[in-house]
């Protein structure tokens, strides 16, 4: 796929935004996973990354959604803090601090997750996107504190809490404290909701494993982008253990719909203004300038048993 | 002893001499009363030496050993009038969960616990620990239970982990594990869970949201199967020995990493050489946790739960 290069002009990587923070690759032409077709790098961009030619959303990170959710592309990033790196001294056939190190180097990060607030629909809202590039995504320690900071940096702003997830799922480096951060994370979101604030979660390509299996599935609301893969065990893992056959379109976001897991599934072109009007009805339009406590009377958090936990 | 590992087997073999020159002996004139004295001594002592430095590999295997205690032995000695409580309510009933409502030592409770199961049949039937959504979802239906009548909550957990399957995956089990953790940690009466055997992520921590969560000197918790890992980031998984010590997932390093409270020591050479000694220690220290837990407010025990899982993986 890397056939032809050619010289991007200066006003085109201006006009269009990195989707992450890697350098603009050299080649223009980019082949489409699905279609395998290919499509001209500028034209995928104006696209949002999605293929004009098959409609696939391809993958795309923090700085992307950001720009494409945020109304006026506005935001302020929000500074999440650093956590102890490699606590466990892991090594496989890499050492972890290594593989950290690089992932940061590429992506220019802390870690698989960038937060930072704003408006959408006019309305504050802190977003929280992770970055699959980032090690896949993939949750420890970082990551988990990360969450925390976004969650309560909603809850101060009175803002909802958008999560965008893209995750293979637990940081295994960091064995039983990337397991811990399920909790971790579930207690984060409990926080917001018992703020009475929305919190939604948008599934992107891919979430799976302890991801999928703490904060991605406890959303007030569920929205997924068309074709991602969304599930707790991995298909080959499932394949392999079982043997079992797996059906078509299976753990596809269509399918999760079909089944019951998610609200809804929205073009990428449609997030936006799907986000906004679900922000607008579930904060009853609270206007902009309103004051920090919410105009409404919300249900007291007390007692908070599990009201939303009917399984 | 029905299964050996093989680190076990020169302990075993020592073990079987004795019970050869205690047959010889029986039928005869021979004094072998200080041959026999000599390799018990010996065989005690391998066996401790070799439970003193088990590698995280042998923890796994002990953790998995068939012959460690289940759940239903923990009921039948530590709980009486045990009632077990079935089904989800929504799809079905998960035998590879087990939950019920019973007295622990004169205490009512609500009991959790996955089951591996005994023998080949009922091991299927339990599949082998690892539940389907309607395992977690009865488990959180459970815990609400518990919630309106004030009961403390107590689980043991030994599974394998979720279970991985076509049917899971379309009832929702990431819905049905990430709902289960939710509400163990929403509860405002006190909640115990002791890893007895395998800790096996997201299906474990289902049931282990805690206010105070034990583990038995030779349990494992990981994020990842030893062999799931090797396999992954080996990609081989005949290195699962190395990836159990790279994963630090005995009691030992969990405690050290302030993610579990407490370890329950075991009898010398592991709870499947004691299981009634195992248990009854594992009752003593949920009789123990409960007894300080249970003047504790609902919100400020809540409160303390939160926070103890806040500061996991903070420096």
């Amino acid at each position: 796929m890397n056939w032809l290069t050619s010289y991007v002009r200066p006003k085109f990587q201006a006009l269009v935004r990195s989707s992450s923070k890697a350098d603009v690759p050299e080649n223009l032409w980019r082949q489409c996973p699905s279609c395998e077709r290919m499509v001209f790098y500028r034209d995928l961009e104006a696209n949002q990354k999605v293929c004009p030619h098959c409609d696939h959303h391809m993958r795309v990170g923090p700085d992307h959604r950001f720009n494409a959710l945020f109304d006026a592309s506005a935001f302020e990033a929000i500074d999440l803090p650093k956590a102890p790196a490699d606590p466990l001294k892991f090594r496989d056939l890499k050492r972890y601090a290594d593989r950290f190190k690089e992932a940061q180097a590429k992506t220019k990060t802390l870690d698989a997750i960038e937060a930072a607030h704003g408006l959408i629909g006019g309305l504050p809202a802190v977003v929280a996107c992770m970055n699959f590039e980032f090690m896949g995504g993939s949750m420890g320690a970082g990551l988990g504190e990360g969450f925390v900071t976004a969650a309560r940096a909603a809850v101060e702003r009175r803002a909802a809490f958008v999560v965008v997830t893209a995750s293979g799922g637990a940081r295994m480096q960091e064995g039983a404290i990337s397991l811990m951060q399920m909790a971790r994370t579930t207690i984060a979101v409990d926080e917001v909701k018992e703020a009475g604030l929305p919190y939604v979660v948008l599934l992107t390509d891919p979430t799976t494993g302890g991801v999928t299996a703490s904060f991605a599935m406890l959303g007030d609301v569920h929205v997924a982008e068309p074709g991602a893969m969304i599930g707790f065990a991995g298909a080959r893992v499932i394949e392999q253990t079982i043997r079992e056959k797996l059906p078509e379109g299976f753990q596809r976001a269509e399918y999760l719909l079909e089944h019951g897991m998610v609200d809804m599934v929205v073009h990428r072109f449609d997030l936006p203004a799907t986000l906004a009007r679900i922000l607008g009805l579930l904060m009853h339009d609270r206007p902009r300038s309103a004051p920090p406590e919410p105009v409404l009377q919300l249900p007291a958090p007390e007692p908070a048993v599990a009201e939303d936990a009917d399984g | 002893m029905s299964s050996l590992l093989d680190f076990e087997k020169p302990i075993a073999e020592l073990e079987g001499k004795v019970k050869e020159l205690r047959h010889l002996a029986n039928g005869s004139d021979l004094d072998l009363d200080e041959e026999i004295a000599r390799l018990e001594g010996r065989a005690a002592k391998l066996l401790s030496q070799t439970y003193a430095k088990l590698t995280a590999w042998q923890k796994a295997q002990v953790a998995r050993h068939p012959d460690r205690p289940h759940l239903k032995d923990y009921v039948e000695l530590l709980v009486e009038d045990f009632t077990p409580l079935a089904g989800d309510r929504c799809f079905g009933e998960d035998p590879a969960i087990v939950g019920g409502l019973g007295r622990l030592r004169g205490r009512a409770v609500l009991l959790l616990g996955h089951e591996k199961g005994a023998e080949t049949e009922d091991r299927v039937r339990h599949n082998f620990g690892m539940a389907r959504p309607e395992g977690y979802r009865k488990a959180a239906r459970l815990m609400r239970l518990a919630e309106r009548f004030r009961l403390p909550v107590v689980s043991l957990v030994d599974t394998p982990g979720a279970h991985p399957g076509v049917r899971a995956e379309e009832r929702g089990q990431a819905e049905a594990v990430a709902r289960s953790i939710e509400t163990g940690l929403s509860l405002t009466v006190p909640f115990v869970a002791v890893v007895v055997g395998e800790g096996g992520s997201g299906g474990a921590i289902a049931l282990a949201a805690a206010d105070r969560v034990l583990m038995l000197e030779h349990a494992i918790y990981s994020v990842i199967s030893p062999e799931g890992c090797a396999a992954i980031l080996w990609r081989d998984a005949a290195q699962a020995p190395t990836a159990a010590e790279a994963l630090k997932l005995t009691g030992q390093d969990l405690l050290h990493h302030g993610l579990v409270d407490e370890i329950v020591e075991e009898p010398l050479g592991g709870a499947h050489r004691g299981r009634g000694t195992t248990i009854n220690r594992v009752g003593d220290a949920i009789e123990r946790h409960l007894a300080a837990l249970a003047g504790l407010d609902g919100g400020e025990l809540r409160r303390q739960r939160r926070d103890k899982y806040l500061q996991m993986g903070r420096a």
